[in-house]
């Protein structure tokens, strides 16, 4: 009985309710957005929240409503794109560092070492700077500093189950390396995955949120979050609206994908996981 | 090599050898050696069960991995049908995986947890692409019931299923490619008593009705009584003893096998140890003792068990021993 266990989660319910938000409101972002991302309205510049601009408007007189919602739709995009490469990176060099040992183990190691040892901001800003700006080349970036965590996570649980009897025994019927690798550890290895990659997005939103704050991201007028807070700051003095309430979304959503993240793991029980609930 | 009664052992086991090195330091030196199994011989016939038996750690399962290449042999031989299993490579050690199976003692950790029934059963079928799908369903509900589970429970997960059902199905997935051995490494040891009993009967079914031999590696003597043909005696990393049940249970000729069989627990208080070891150490096997390795255990030990190694060797009553004085 899974789903009424779930449900008694907090974190998980509430981390779900604000992600599955934020989502909606991204994929929806055409219906929901009141104006245009580049409409100016120069009457109603610094504007506070009213029923025109729900959340007031910038120095240009853009509405932020509809300008963070359009962000929501680039920081999601990048954030999953991201993810998912670097799910699939880490995954397949955990699997078989962790499975084959010995040499492989220790050259794929070394590797995600000299990843892990340059600071992971540093590592993406010089990304960026050399691909330049573009969807792709930031999530590129992301991925580069974010690969090697699946590949020690995965490393570390296929080094375990690989001892378990059942690879053993398919071992012993002759399988092949890529049959046990994906059909008899990867599922069992499923449950510490998820949970990293959903805390994994709230980390990769907030590292692009930073390189576009510091300038490194999608150039404007992409309204990305990041550039809507780092621009808010010229004005904090007099109107710090628009920096509280960017900083305040970047915040929320990053806050949904850890709260998702934590509840997980909470459900998917690692002890559960490498016994299959056993009933003892 | 020929068996007692003439006919060519379907395995053939020659001086097999399972070093494990152990490594010490920042170069990883080689420092010493765990001689797990250290030169084991024997040879099984088609039908029969063998039983090895010894103390923990005596090498008997790590025997029992080294048959089917779960673990690298540091030497020896193994002749499978006339053929030597070590040249084999690709299809031909497919062929070999095919006819040699494996149950394994822990019910719970041998069934992936993530797949369901019929998956596990059908693993072997699909890594062998055994038939066609459809055919390959049907075998699945013909060994389900084979082993007495109900076809209509193969879409369940291991976890619904008890201890003893869990080894029915472990036993279903052995039997799935008709092989010609299976190793059971401790089958029933981690079941209660009572299905314990119902997984032997199965087993000695199974070998009634389809010919497959049993290399059966227990501890438990009752269990070895009840269901093996011939019984080999294991201490530290070599057999001491090979003989028919009858002659090892009523006659147990080398020291150790006495000392073995005079412990186990009996149901008569009148029946007490007959035999003492004169030392119950028993030594690592990393620096194994010289000569004989049970001297310094054994109440008949002298200066030629401490110096010389005793060999295994064909005796008149048609037995296997490696004693000086027996």
């Amino acid at each position: 009985m899974q789903l009424p266990k779930a449900l008694r989660n907090t974190s998980l319910v509430v981390g779900a309710a604000i992600t599955l938000t934020i989502v909606l409101l991204a994929i929806f972002a055409p219906a929901i957005a009141t104006h245009g991302v580049e409409q100016m309205d120069m009457r109603n510049r610094f504007a506070g929240p009213s029923f025109q601009h729900l959340l007031g408007t910038d120095n240009f007189g853009r509405d932020l409503w509809s300008r963070l919602i359009w962000g929501a739709r680039v920081s999601l995009t990048i954030a999953i794109i991201a993810v998912v490469c670097s799910v699939i990176i880490g995954t397949i060099v955990g699997l078989v560092a962790g499975y084959f040992g010995g040499w492989v183990d220790l050259v794929l190691m070394r590797i995600t070492d000299i990843f892990l040892g340059v600071p992971a901001i540093v590592l993406a800003l010089a990304i960026v700077a050399i691909l330049g700006p573009g969807v792709m080349n930031v999530a590129l970036a992301l991925i580069v500093v974010a690969w090697t965590e699946y590949a020690r996570v995965v490393r570390a649980t296929t080094l375990v189950l690989r001892e378990q009897n059942y690879v053993q025994a398919a071992r012993a019927l002759g399988a092949r390396p890529s049959r046990i690798l994906f059909k008899e550890i990867l599922p069992n290895a499923l449950g510490p995955i998820i949970v990293l990659a959903s805390l994994g997005l709230g980390t990769a939103i907030i590292a692009e949120s930073a390189l576009s704050f510091l300038g490194f991201g999608l150039p404007p007028p992409t309204p990305t979050w990041g550039w809507t807070l780092a621009y808010g700051t010229k004005f904090i003095r007099d109107e710090p609206w628009l920096s509280i309430i960017s900083g305040a979304t970047i915040m929320i959503t990053v806050l949904g994908f850890n709260l998702l993240g934590d509840g997980l793991r909470d459900v998917l029980d690692p002890r559960q996981l490498s016994r299959g609930g056993g009933k003892s | 090599m020929q068996t007692a009664d003439g006919s060519a052992p379907l395995l053939t086991v020659n001086g097999l050898k399972v070093h494990f090195a152990i490594r010490k330091g920042v170069l990883n030196r080689v420092v010493g050696a765990v001689r797990a199994v250290d030169g084991v011989s024997f040879s099984l016939r088609r039908g029969e069960t063998l039983s090895l038996v010894g103390e923990s750690g005596c090498g008997k399962s790590t025997t029992g991995l080294a048959l089917l290449g779960l673990l690298k042999p540091t030497g020896g031989q193994v002749e499978f049908d006339g053929q030597t299993v070590r040249d084999f490579r690709g299809a031909a050690l497919k062929s070999y995986r095919k006819r040699v199976q494996i149950i394994f003692q822990d019910p719970f950790s041998s069934l992936n947890p993530r797949h369901r029934v019929r998956d596990i059963i059908r693993a072997p079928l699909d890594i062998h692409q055994v038939g066609t799908r459809a055919e390959r369903d049907a075998r699945v509900a013909e060994l389900m019931e084979r082993v007495g589970l109900r076809p209509d429970q193969a879409n369940n997960f291991a976890h619904q299923f008890s201890g003893g059902q869990r080894q029915r199905i472990g036993i279903a997935r052995a039997l799935a490619l008709n092989p010609d051995i299976i190793v059971c490494d401790e089958p029933v040891s981690a079941l209660d008593v009572s299905v314990q009993a119902q997984i032997l009967n199965l087993l000695s079914d199974l070998q009634r009705d389809l010919g497959v031999a049993f290399l059966f590696i227990s501890h438990d003597l009752g269990v070895v009584e009840y269901l093996s043909h011939r019984v080999a005696v294991m201490y530290l990393g070599k057999i001491v003893e090979i003989a028919d049940k009858t002659a090892i249970f009523a006659n147990p000729s080398h020291p150790y096998t006495e000392l073995l069989i005079g412990s186990a627990p009996s149901l008569d208080p009148r029946n007490r140890h007959q035999f003492k070891a004169s030392n119950d150490d028993i030594p690592s096997a990393t620096n194994k003792p010289s000569g004989c390795s049970f001297h310094t255990r054994c109440p008949l030990a002298t200066d030629a068990c401490r110096e010389s190694e005793p060999q295994l060797s064909l005796r008149d009553d048609g037995r296997s021993l490696a004693c000086h004085h027996r």
